[in-house]
């Protein structure tokens, strides 16, 4: 790489929400998680309501954001660095540009995205993840845009745009009562994802209620105030419906 | 039977070992379960613990008994079903008393169980001194003074200071009657100026040999002549619980660790395999029987002391794994059995499990103690690369975390300083934060509405020069008097003559330290006076980067703060030449210390905890434990040899999604810790409400067991305090 290059993706930036240092959950071995402020989608259940705005938060240069990772190096052997927010593909020319800084330091990325109406324009940051951890919040588009606000053709733009290029993707969608967890949205999602050959994993992810206290400090009505936690049975049931399309757990 | 050369005619165990010990690279699914013998005694062992809690912590007592090698005659649980034979005096879990570092505190412990000493016990200590006696009629008011305030705590002056371990793989590798032998002519060999310190060696060694043939007395009681060397594992396995049941019959210290005996042990196991002798389920059953009588190990001692070091600690440490200096790691199928025992007899905090782990180890063993640590939290991790450095391929761990060469090495145990108090000391003049009291000499006391950073930096400069003159000063008298009438004979004589001693200072409040002085460096810290001019409480106005964020701000404040005072250590005179180190340890007394320390700067309340060892404070961690690790590894261990503590707890959640995926992930944390030169780590994988739970019903949770700074305990038996304390501690859990 060129020095000029280097200096100039060192330069990118964007505002970030928080940085976790030991990420287990957010794709495979331990994780430096970088959560991105801004995200378009309002979704119900979101537990980082405070990362919608992309002008809050902090600003970071690319530059000092791998710097930081890289003095922890030595505990993501088989790991490595997440992006994820809010919706990191907005900010997909500071996520391309870490994303070329950590790969010259031998370090692994992926994203944790609800993707793009035209994911081509982050085909960049795209390239340089080694997998996408691709959130469908519903497939059914009612539901989407009662869930988030939006209609669902970001999520699935994204899924064709990754199975044309061939990038490995997890998908992740999370079981909420009352929305997600019901046999004929469960199945209809299992149907429309089982053609992708680009999916590895897929994760169903229980509803929790850990982001409840950050809707309040952000002035904002939780939704979701009544709506119960998911337990082990409903996951259960809902990874037969899964197992039926095809999925193993 | 062995490789020939490995057994010399010196005592060499380490050669011993290195010539014929067999790594083992395989994972443990050859393990056995408990044999149904070990289930009947485990039974009837468990009763018995029961027995103890109910009766308030305390069986019994022989109040009627000096203990000493050869005091008791035998005693069992169940001779029918021991494989393994041999308690410190004739009953199971009753406890022995051992004057000789203290009759007050014999006195004071036998009271608090509602028993009385006889007259004739009490009577022998009319006309013989004690190791606290002599103590006593050296310590300066000063030093007095020090000890009341507490800003020197936990000091060896009336109990065993322990922490010396007896090479007792020498009993079953060379018979008693060849260390006697050696002692004889070692003895001869000494230089014949008869000098202070060559009169005292020789002094010492008469009581060693002494010691040794007590031992066999002992031994013979059960039926054993240990004279000869063990021939079998079975053997091998008694003849060495005999050199550690000597050693705590013989001294009540504060730290009575075992060693590292699996590796060694290893070899009789497997050439009684090859020779058909016992069966893998033998074998194991020997070492969980062994494994049973160390979970039996007590020690009568104080509320006070309780208070302090709580849990009824004896740490009995046995040192696990590690890299030979030839390349080969050293963990073998026995490392497996010994840990076997947890799964086998369920979680315990004794034996003190440490792990010498390095990145090199292989990956089955590694993935093997996560999987452990998940599902028991009885385990500590230490850096086996940072200290085979230093003390080679045969040290073990004494207590938590000081690393000594077996037989070669022991230390003077120094307790702590309580830095938290000495910055107090510095911006109020060195009078007392609590008690007004002026306890170091004169300083012009800190002036102005708002602190000011390099002023309190000098003034603490001058404080802990004062406090680190004293507190060597106050050891050595500490040490001498040990050695004059608390003598370790039995666990010396299981060392070589000439041996390096180490002056094993401690700090306490590191993290009190270091997030002070960075709120008066980054934000703006205004003293408030009472009537008497005492800096009493702190404002803070603004944001202070604090230490466990990885934040080159604050960690260089640490790094700084531990290499200045273990230089000003290093420049005092020691006690028998001593090698002055130092530790960030504080096992459960950083509930003790807060309470003794006044408000501080970064914003702690008085009478708050410190954080254990070398914590980030509770809750300043903000940024996951990763951070916080490497903010400890970032710590000098070559300013602080004798160990730098760190308490990990996370609950099952955070660490991962599946078993499989916890297990790797704890791997590849403590790969990364330990390649950034970390030296020390307790992990707990647990959930805060399963430690609720338990504080409401003990009686369901008879064995689970939490590790604290440097050490395991039943959670059961800590203080409601210390249970609260760490139940407040950082749990890393959830975004």
């Amino acid at each position: 790489m060129l020095d000029a290059t280097r200096k100039a993706l060192r330069a990118q930036s964007a505002h970030l929400y928080h940085t976790e240092t030991f990420g287990t959950v957010d794709g495979p071995g331990v994780r430096f998680v970088a959560f991105l402020q801004g995200c378009p989608l309002r979704c119900v259940y979101c537990h980082n309501p405070d990362s919608v705005d992309i002008e809050q938060g902090e600003r970071r240069t690319a530059g000092s954001l791998v710097r930081e990772i890289l003095r922890y190096r030595n505990y993501y052997k088989g790991g490595g660095v997440t992006f994820s927010g809010g919706e990191p593909l907005l900010s997909h020319p500071f996520v391309a540009a870490c994303e070329a800084l950590l790969a010259e330091e031998g370090m692994e990325s992926l994203i944790d995205t609800a993707g793009l109406e035209n994911p081509e324009v982050a085909a960049e940051a795209i390239a340089g993840a080694k997998l996408i951890l691709l959130d469908i919040k519903a497939h059914d588009d009612a539901l989407h845009l009662r869930l988030t606000g939006h209609h669902n053709t970001a999520g699935r733009r994204t899924l064709a745009y990754c199975e044309e290029i061939g990038k490995p993707v997890w998908i992740r969608h999370v079981l909420v009562p009352g929305y997600t967890l019901d046999e004929e949205a469960l199945g209809g999602l299992a149907a429309y994802l089982r053609p992708f050959t680009c999916i590895q994993k897929v994760e169903l992810l229980p509803f929790h209620k850990f982001g409840e206290p950050k809707w309040a400090s952000c002035g904002r009505k939780y939704a979701l105030a009544s709506t119960p936690a998911v337990g082990k049975d409903q996951l259960d049931w809902a990874w037969e419906i899964f197992a039926k399309a095809g999925f193993s757990r | 039977m062995f490789v020939e050369g490995s057994l010399t005619s010196d005592i060499n165990v380490r050669n011993f070992i290195v010539r014929n010990f067999i790594p083992y690279d395989g994972d443990e699914s050859f393990l056995t379960a408990p044999t149904p013998r070990t289930k009947a005694l485990w039974e009837k062992c468990k009763a018995l613990l029961e027995q103890e809690r109910a009766a308030g912590g305390v069986l019994d007592i022989d109040v009627e008994t000096i203990s000493a090698v050869d005091a008791y005659g035998d005693g069992y649980i169940d001779r029918e079903l021991e494989l393994i034979v041999g308690f410190q005096t004739d009953a199971p879990l009753k406890r022995a008393i051992l004057p000789f570092g203290g009759i007050r505190v014999v006195e004071k412990s036998v009271q608090a169980y509602n028993r009385a000493l006889p007259q004739d016990v009490r009577k022998v200590f009319d006309y013989r001194k004690t190791h606290n006696d002599g103590v006593f009629d050296v310590y300066t008011d000063e030093m007095r003074r020090a000890r009341h305030c507490g800003i020197i705590t936990g000091l060896p002056d009336s109990y065993g200071r322990g922490r010396i371990i007896g090479d007792y793989r020498r009993v079953a590798l060379y018979g008693v009657d060849m260390l006697i032998t050696k002692k004889r002519e070692a003895k001869n060999e000494l230089p014949r100026d008869m000098d202070e310190t060559n009169i005292r060696l020789i002094e010492e060694i008469s009581e060693q040999i002494r010691a040794l043939q007590a031992l066999k007395t002992m031994a013979a009681a059960y039926g054993y002549d240990i004279g000869r060397p063990a021939h079998d594992t079975k053997e091998a396995i008694q003849w060495l619980y005999f050199g550690y049941l000597g050693a705590i019959k013989d001294q009540n210290g504060a730290a009575m660790s075992l060693g590292r005996v699996s590796t060694f042990l290893d070899i009789y196991a497997e050439n009684d395999l090859q020779a058909g002798k016992y069966t893998e389920e033998e074998i194991q059953e020997l070492f969980d029987q062994f494994i049973m009588k160390l979970r039996f190990v007590r020690f009568l001692r104080t509320p006070d002391y309780d208070a302090l070091f709580s849990g009824d600690p004896t740490w009995t440490t046995e040192s696990l794994g590690g890299m030979c200096v030839d390349g080969r790691h050293m963990v073998t199928k026995s490392t497996y059995r010994f840990l076997h025992s947890l799964t086998n007899l369920g979680p315990a905090p004794e034996p003190n499990m440490t792990v010498l782990w390095s990145p090199r180890l292989p990956a089955a063993f590694k993935q093997y103690c996560t999987r452990l640590s998940c599902e028991t939290s009885s385990i500590q991790y230490e850096n086996d690369d940072l200290m085979q450095e230093k003390f080679g391929d045969d040290y073990g761990i004494a207590c938590c975390v000081s690393a000594m060469r077996i037989g070669k090495q022991m230390q003077f145990f120094g307790a702590r300083a309580n830095l938290a108090k000495a910055l107090l000391y510095a911006i109020n003049g060195g009078r007392d934060e609590i008690s007004g009291e002026q306890i170091a000499p004169p300083i012009i006391p800190i002036q102005g509405d708002v602190l000011d950073f390099d002023e309190v930096r000098a003034r603490y400069s001058d404080i802990c020069e004062w406090l680190a003159d004293l507190y060597v000063n106050t050891l050595n008298v500490i040490h001498f008097m040990h050695d004059k009438y608390c003598y370790e004979k039995l666990q010396m004589a299981l060392h070589d003559e000439t041996v390096l001693r180490t002056m094993a200072c401690g700090m306490a409040g590191l993290s009190v330290v270091v997030d002070s002085l960075s709120a008066i460096k980054y934000a703006k810290v205004r003293p408030i006076r009472n009537e008497q001019g005492l800096a009493v409480d702190f404002e803070i106005e603004g944001e202070y980067p604090a230490f466990g964020n990885n934040d080159p701000r604050a960690d260089r404040i640490a790094q700084d703060c531990v290499r200045r005072f273990m230089n000003r250590l290093r420049r005092r005179k020691t006690y028998r030449g001593s090698k002055p180190t130092m530790s960030i340890l504080t096992i459960t007394s950083n509930v003790v210390y807060g309470k003794k320390t006044g408000n501080t700067p970064d914003g702690r309340k008085k009478g708050e905890p410190f954080a254990p060892g070398a914590n980030p404070m509770h809750g300043r961690d903000r940024h996951g434990p990763v951070a916080s690790l490497a903010s400890v590894a970032s710590l000098p261990y070559n300013a602080s040899e004798d160990g730098i503590s760190y308490t990990f707890s996370i609950v099952p959640a955070a660490l991962g999604k599946t078993d499989a995926e916890r297990e790797s992930n704890l791997v590849t944390l403590l790969d990364g810790f330990f390649l950034e030169q970390g030296h020390h780590v307790n992990v707990n994988v647990i959930d805060r409400d399963v430690l609720l739970d338990a504080m409401e019903h003990p009686e369901l949770y008879p064995q689970l067991t939490i590790r604290v700074s440097g050490y395991a305990v039943n959670f059961i038996k800590l203080t409601r305090e210390q249970q609260l304390d760490v139940i407040r501690r950082t749990f890393h859990t959830f975004l």
